[in-house]
């Protein structure tokens, strides 16, 4: 097709907390400065920036983009602002990858951002916006309810119990112990989390990510720039997206297809044929325990209902076959929308260079693999990478 | 990434904000929406306050769907007929909620659903509340019917049907 080759060259991030001090402006600019300082770069080195946050909603600021510009490092660039819900902190790289493989730019600077203390008293009215206006809105929905509709589903249509899910909060608030800028991180027992506060069930509380706030970004570069900034390159070898309808109540749940065309585009690109065995190391979107388990089938990486065993078999702990969310996840790090998944980029980045420190996974991974997942339900946004 | 650095950001507790030590701005912009509900939502209001349920069928794929549209997303093409559909179905998902939709806590548990409605293609439900029934009694595949509120009180809303109780 003629696409340039795009590689990872540099990262940052804040810390994740329930409310920061910062504005989401300062929370912007303090992890695009780590990226650019991380690589030895400056802004002058950067062709356009790609900016990701999710609902305006939260921040109460309309034109976020705009509004987070200057943090971003954007003035007098061109810039775009991407938005597919929870699903865009895994897109706005895949923009900042077609930016550079177009060959239009060489050095592209990815922010995303969220901050989501600022709807008050609590950001889960904000989501009451993102239900159909005409139809659900009056029933007055939490964003809770779908999941556990959906979470609902996925146990009815394999035979799951509340005990086979609640594992992944256990793995990933203990991973996110290791994890420097963890919100959440807890050594908790299945029984800790079945004996939470349920909220809308099957969901318990710790079933559920926290509500945060921070900021994470990328440096991209074209293959020329990146062999001359960096001895460690980490390639994105595949970009998937998908979209599946907003109907949500008109099709089964129990089964993300659109991850799974999501990871067949992604795949293709990157030659993947075996995901299972060609893919060392996966950070699926967790923002609700079973979300990772339905995310790691709708990827491919096992069959349908067999994702909660592999994860008591251990396949998927950090010293596993397949190390799932080694970060902690959004389970332990947590959930600033669009900066979430972006983080999980960041994590495959650190991990496929040996530099994730205390969470290194052993055996030197060398393809590992971002995923998210938004809007009503519907979005998956994958990226492939390769050292 | 370096473990031993100290990475950036200043996280707050409830009490540096309920006691004043950080300064906030605040703002109600109290903004107010009125949507038109279109054609398809239109009528399938108009129905909801005769007490029926309606949906619209392509003959092209030959779905019959609800909530109806006038185009079909599938074969991109207008839909064909007005369908009038059972005001009952099946239970395919539900959750027992102890939330509010702005997160306060609820005594008494609401019971949200996916309800397949009866006469739309197989699949096809929307989204409503469970009613005359406790939480543990209900079960996946359960048959429901709507309760409707008394004709004079109905407005042309989704809140025109109470709920859906077990027959």
């Amino acid at each position: 097709m003629g696409l340039r080759r795009v590689a990872v060259v540099g990262a940052g991030m804040t810390k994740f907390m329930r409310r920061a001090l910062e504005t989401g402006r300062e929370l912007s600019w303090q992890a695009a400065s780590m990226a650019l300082e991380s690589c030895e770069l400056t802004l002058d080195d950067i062709d356009g920036v790609v900016i990701g946050t999710a609902p305006d909603c939260f921040d109460g600021v309309h034109m976020k983009g705009e509004y987070l510009s200057d943090g971003c490092g954007a003035w007098q660039k061109p810039v775009m602002r991407g938005y597919v819900g929870g699903g865009t902190g895994v897109f706005s790289p895949i923009q900042g990858w077609y930016h550079v493989a177009s060959g239009l730019f060489d050095v592209v600077l990815v922010v995303a951002e969220e901050k989501m203390s600022s709807c008050h008293p609590h950001p889960q009215g904000a989501f009451l916006t993102i239900f159909d206006n005409l139809l659900e809105r009056q029933l007055e929905p939490n964003l809770i309810w779908i999941f556990a509709l959906e979470m609902h589903r996925y146990m009815t249509a394999h035979g799951l119990s509340k005990r086979d899910i609640a594992l992944v909060s256990v793995k990933n608030k203990r991973n996110a112990l290791d994890h420097p800028c963890a919100q959440v991180a807890e050594d908790i027992t299945v029984d800790d989390v079945l004996n939470s506060e349920i909220m809308v069930w099957p969901v318990n509380r710790l079933d559920v990510s926290p509500v945060s706030d921070g900021a994470v970004a990328l440096v991209l570069a074209a293959e020329h720039v990146a062999k001359r900034v960096t001895d460690k390159p980490v390639w994105i070898d595949g970009v998937g997206w998908h979209l599946d309808t907003a109907y949500w109540t008109n099709r089964d749940v129990y089964y993300p297809k659109y991850v799974e065309y999501a990871a067949r585009m992604a795949y293709r690109m990157a030659g993947i044929t075996e995901p299972r065995k060609q893919i060392n190391i996966v950070e699926p979107y967790d923002p609700f325990s079973y979300k990772e388990l339905h995310h790691l089938e709708g990827l491919l990486l096992c069959g349908k209902g067999e994702a909660p065993q592999l994860t008591v078999d251990g396949v998927t702990q950090r010293n596993g076959d397949l190390p799932v969310c080694p970060s902690g996840g959004l389970m332990g790090v947590g959930n600033p929308i669009a900066a979430a998944g972006l983080m999980k980029v960041a994590e495959i980045f650190w991990q496929l260079r040996g530099e994730a420190g205390k969470r290194q996974v052993p055996g030197k991974p060398i393809t590992g693999l971002a995923q998210a997942w938004g809007d009503l339900m519907q979005v998956g946004t994958v990226v492939v990478l390769r050292i | 990434m370096a473990a031993d650095r100290e990475y950036p950001g200043t996280p707050l507790s409830d009490d540096d904000v309920s006691q004043g030590k950080v300064l906030m701005v605040k703002i109600d912009p109290n903004a107010r929406y009125a949507w038109d509900a279109g054609i398809a939502i239109g009528r399938f209001l108009a129905e909801l306050k005769k007490g029926r349920i309606v949906g619209r069928r392509c003959h092209r794929c030959r779905r019959t769907m609800v909530p109806p549209r006038m185009f079909c997303e599938e074969c991109f093409r207008p839909t064909d007929e007005w369908v009038y559909l059972e005001d009952s179905g099946r239970v395919n998902t539900y959750s027992v909620s102890y939330l509010r939709w702005d997160a306060s806590r609820l005594e008494e548990p609401t019971i949200p659903a996916v309800i397949e409605i009866d006469g739309a293609s197989k699949g096809m439900g929307i989204m409503h509340l469970l009613g005359g029934v406790k939480p543990e009694d209900v079960q996946m595949g359960m048959r429901v019917k709507a309760v409707w509120k008394p004709a004079r009180q109905r407005e042309g809303s989704i809140l025109d049907i109470r709920y859906f109780r077990p027959y």
